[in-house]
Parts: structure tokens; C-alpha cells; sequence
């Protein structure tokens, strides 16, 4: 299988402090690789400088064989991203947000685009509503069909179903894993949510302070800790030295 | 307790305490001062002032509207997605300016109609002067639109009242509604470097003496190409330095 993102070695230093310490890792075309850690680990950080959005102190990113250093709008053009802490404009509906966003990737069809994906993730009624007065889970799919309106090679996710009710929760998990099946694209997923890490995720990387502390398929890590789930897991490898602890 | 914390953390929100006072003061200091000694400068000064007061609105809305599609972005956490979309930083640029654009001229026109059935006067009297003017003000607005944004990108939503302000901070140095001679020598000295002054001036020469002095044009632009040069730098350095602080990853928290 070919890999769609390929980190190698990778630092960022805010000043003195080390955010990222080296990390390496890939993600092969129809996967879902799990970044899992505790607050302040270092995944955000790693998932900025996916984007382009933060420089690496040093280290190299090649996302479908391009360096990101040198091909920039290219790779920016087959990879998008979804958080919940960033939103689209309120005042739009959620049709103009995702009719801008098409034009943005240079979408050609974008209205069959804007129709597909509201079949998809169900939100055609949601069309002509205004961005600002939907629920949490109304949002969450809009932004997941905005986060692939350009078709990705590369999706990156950050806590994709934080405060979502179960059964939207769901919804979106499945979504996700058809999607990536009948796109065969790769995705990244930093999440807190250790069941959805198992059921979607083929492997993981558990990071704590910058690094990369252990790394697997779910199960394997979970035999090679001797727990029963990979909540237990990450609870073990966080709590050492943890200031809960 | 809440707002010392926040205050003395933050060097955008203390310059913002300090100088909105001493700005006020300045620049109604000036206008009394002159209208106080020179009771015969204007023979026509409603419509000296007026055509002043629409120039400076045009580069104040300019300005403000530049800097206030840039902070929307924020507000509305899309700042970025905006960011990772597949745009380069001159598309981002052009974008903004062009925008910036269209709003000043939805503002400006009602007030270019207003003025002549309510006091009798049209700014159209500068003649075709007056584009070059509304164009040098166009320039600087950008210019200073740009410097904000990327104030706002390298130090992020803090720097926000300065956006608000900035226009504030130029407006004694401009001289909108008296001539040069009435600042301090001092000041004189950082007016010659504005673009504004040399508007400014023009469109009181034209309306007063009747006259064109083609320099007072020349210097704003020259002014205003070297200014705006400083400011595209100054963003593309910004957004180097917001890639390497993360700025970018957290502006809108």
C-alpha cells in the first residue's frame, strides 16, 4: 500500500519548550491511523504542521510523495480538516459555506458535489438554514461536508464527534468508515474517545510530552499492556509520571 | 481582579487605555487651535470641512473595512479553514483589498449624494483630481488595513483594538481640517512622511485657491508606494512568524 502521509522526524520548539521531540510515522492510502495522548502531548501540534499551518523546527512532511515545505497550495488542495474548534461563518447558510468552500478547492461540479454530500451526511433540509442556528450535531456534519467538498486523499480529524449525542456520534463513525472504504483515502484521527479509536482505527500512536511513547494495532497494544480495552491502555501510559497520578 | 490579569498580560490592551484620550485631545487641540487664530482661512468652510470629512471617511471606512473582514474571520472561527484552504497569500491579499473596496464605495456614495441637497456642496468640484485623491486614500487605507492584519496574525485577537484605533492615531498627523502649519514643528516633521498631509492639503488648495499643485499628488503616491511595500512585506513576514509561534493554529480561542 502506498503512503498518503509520511513524517519523518519531525521537532517543533515553542522557544525553549519542545512541543514535538522527533516523532516519525505513516499512513497508507485506506487507512485510519489513531493519535492518541493526553491534553498537551503534542497532536495538535503534529496536526498543524500537516497543514502547513505551523512550521517544524526541523524534520520533513511529504503528504502522496510531495514535501509540504516546497508544494504547499498542491498538497493544501487533496488534504482538508475538521475540528471542533473551528467553524464556518454563522451568518451564511449552509449552502453559501459549502458553495464558497467548493470554490475555494476549485471544485468543477459543484453543485453535484453540494448534492452528494447532502445526501450523504443527510443534511439537504439543512441547506438553506443558516450556519449559526444549527445544533452541534447539524454542525458537525456540515463541517465534515465541507471538509470534503474537494474530494481529500487526506483527511484529518480532530475529535471529529466531541459533543456529539451517541446516536449522531454514530452516525458520523459510520460515515466515516464507508467513506474511507469507498474512497480509499487515509485519515488521521486525534481523538479522546478510546471506543471510536478502536472500532474505526487500524493502528495507533500514543504520544505523551512530544513523543511517540508506544504505537500498534489496538488489540496488540491492548495484549501487550494486559488490559481489557484501549481506554485502560492509554490510561497506564498517561499516568506514568502524570500529575494525576 | 479578572481584568488587571488580562490588562497587564497584554501590551495591545495597555496601549489601548493609554493613547485613545491623548488622541482625542490631540486632534480637537489642533482644530481649536486654528479655527481660534485663523477666523479667515476658510471662506467657504462648510464645504472645505465637509469635502475633508468625506475623504477621511472614505479612508477611514477603507481602512476599518479591510481590517474588519480580516477579525469576521476570526470571530467566526474560520480563520482557519480559511488557511488550510489552497490559497496563496497574495489570492488572501487581493481578495481582502478588492472586498475592502467595494464596501468603502457602498459608504461612500450616500455621502457624496447627501452633501449637496442638505448644505448646498458636491465634492465633485475637485474635478478629476479628486479620483487620484480618492485613489491615494484608497492605497493608504489598504496599507493600513494590511499593517493591522498582520499585527493581528503575528500577535492574534489581542491586537484587535488596535485595528479599531489605528486611523485614530494618524488623524493629527493628517491634517484633515487645517494645514500643516498649524502642528508643531515636531510634528510637522512625521506629517511630511504621511501620504495624508499632501491629500489633504491638495484638496483644500484645489477648493480654495483654485489651483492644482501637482506635487502635493506626486509625494502621496510616492508615499503611499513605499508604505504599501513595507506593509505586503510585513504581512508575509507575519504570517512566516504566526507559522512558526502557531498563532495561526489558535487565533479565535
Amino acid at each position: 500500500m502506498k503512503n498518503l502521509i509520511e513524517v519523518q522526524n519531525i521537532k517543533k520548539n515553542y522557544g525553549k519548550k519542545e512541543a514535538v521531540k522527533g516523532i516519525s510515522f505513516n499512513v497508507e492510502e485506506d487507512e485510519i491511523l489513531g493519535l492518541l495522548g493526553p491534553n498537551g502531548s503534542g497532536k495538535t501540534t503534529t496536526i498543524g504542521m500537516l497543514l502547513g499551518l505551523l512550521k517544524p523546527t526541523s524534520g520533513q512532511i511529504f503528504i502522496n510523495n510531495l514535501k509540504l515545505e516546497e508544494n504547499r497550495i498542491q498538497i493544501l488542495e487533496m488534504i482538508n480538516f475538521i475540528s471542533p474548534y473551528i467553524e464556518l461563518p454563522k451568518k451564511l447558510t449552509v449552502k453559501q459555506n459549502l458553495y464558497v468552500y467548493s470554490k475555494l478547492y476549485k471544485v468543477k461540479n459543484i453543485k453535484e458535489r453540494i448534492e452528494y454530500l447532502s445526501e450523504k451526511l443527510r443534511i439537504g433540509e439543512l441547506l438553506n438554514s443558516i450556519t449559526g442556528e444549527l445544533s452541534s450535531g447539524q454542525k458537525n456534519r456540515v463541517s465534515l461536508a465541507k471538509a470534503l467538498v474537494n474530494e481529500p486523499k487526506v483527511l484529518l480529524l480532530d475529535e471529529p464527534t466531541a459533543s456529539l449525542d451517541p446516536e449522531v456520534g454514530d452516525f458520523v463513525r459510520t460515515f466515516l468508515e464507508d467513506y474511507k472504504k469507498e474512497k480509499k483515502i487515509s485519515i488521521l484521527l486525534a481523538s479522546h474517545n478510546m471506543n471510536e479509536v478502536t472500532r474505526l482505527c487500524k493502528s495507533v500512536l500514543m504520544m505523551k510530552n512530544g513523543e511517540i511513547i508506544d504505537q500498534g494495532k489496538p488489540e496488540d497494544l491492548i495484549a501487550k499492556h494486559g488490559r481489557t480495552n484501549l481506554e485502560e491502555v492509554f490510561l497506564k501510559l498517561s499516568r506514568s509520571n502524570s500529575e494525576f497520578n | 481582579m479578572r481584568h488587571f490579569y488580562l490588562i497587564t498580560r497584554s501590551f495591545p490592551r495597555i496601549l489601548d487605555l493609554v493613547y485613545w484620550p491623548s488622541i482625542q485631545i490631540t486632534l480637537w487641540g489642533f482644530i481649536s487651535n486654528f479655527f481660534a487664530t485663523h477666523t479667515t482661512y476658510y471662506n467657504n468652510a462648510v464645504g472645505v470641512i465637509l469635502t475633508c470629512a468625506i475623504l477621511y471617511d472614505f479612508l477611514f471606512r477603507t481602512s476599518i473595512g479591510f481590517n474588519m473582514l480580516f477579525l469576521e474571520e476570526i470571530w467566526s472561527r474560520n480563520f482557519t479553514n480559511l488557511f488550510i484552504a489552497p490559497m496563496r497569500i497574495s489570492e488572501i491579499l487581493t481578495s481582502l483589498v478588492i472586498t475592502a473596496l467595494i464596501r468603502s464605495l457602498i459608504g461612500l456614495v450616500p455621502a457624496i449624494l447627501l452633501t449637496s441637497p442638505l448644505f448646498g456642496i458636491s465634492i465633485l468640484d475637485l474635478g478629476i483630481f479628486l479620483f487620484f485623491l480618492f485613489l491615494s486614500l484608497y492605497i493608504f487605507g489598504i496599507t493600513l488595513g494590511i499593517l493591522v492584519s498582520s499585527g493581528l496574525l503575528r500577535f492574534g485577537p489581542s491586537f484587535e483594538n488596535i485595528a479599531w484605533s489605528t486611523m485614530f492615531l494618524l488623524a493629527p498627523f493628517g491634517c484633515i481640517y487645517y494645514p500643516i502649519e498649524t502642528l508643531p514643528e515636531i510634528f510637522q516633521k512625521i506629517a511630511y512622511v504621511l501620504p495624508l498631509v499632501y491629500i489633504f492639503e491638495e484638496a483644500r488648495n484645489i477648493l480654495i485657491n483654485q489651483t492644482v499643485n501637482i506635487e502635493n499628488v506626486y509625494y502621496a503616491f510616492m508615499w503611499n508606494a513605499f508604505y504599501f511595500s513595507v506593509s505586503i512585506a510585513l504581512f508575509y513576514y507575519s504570517f512566516n512568524a504566526a507559522k512558526n509561534k502557531g498563532t495561526l493554529i489558535n487565533m479565535g480561542e
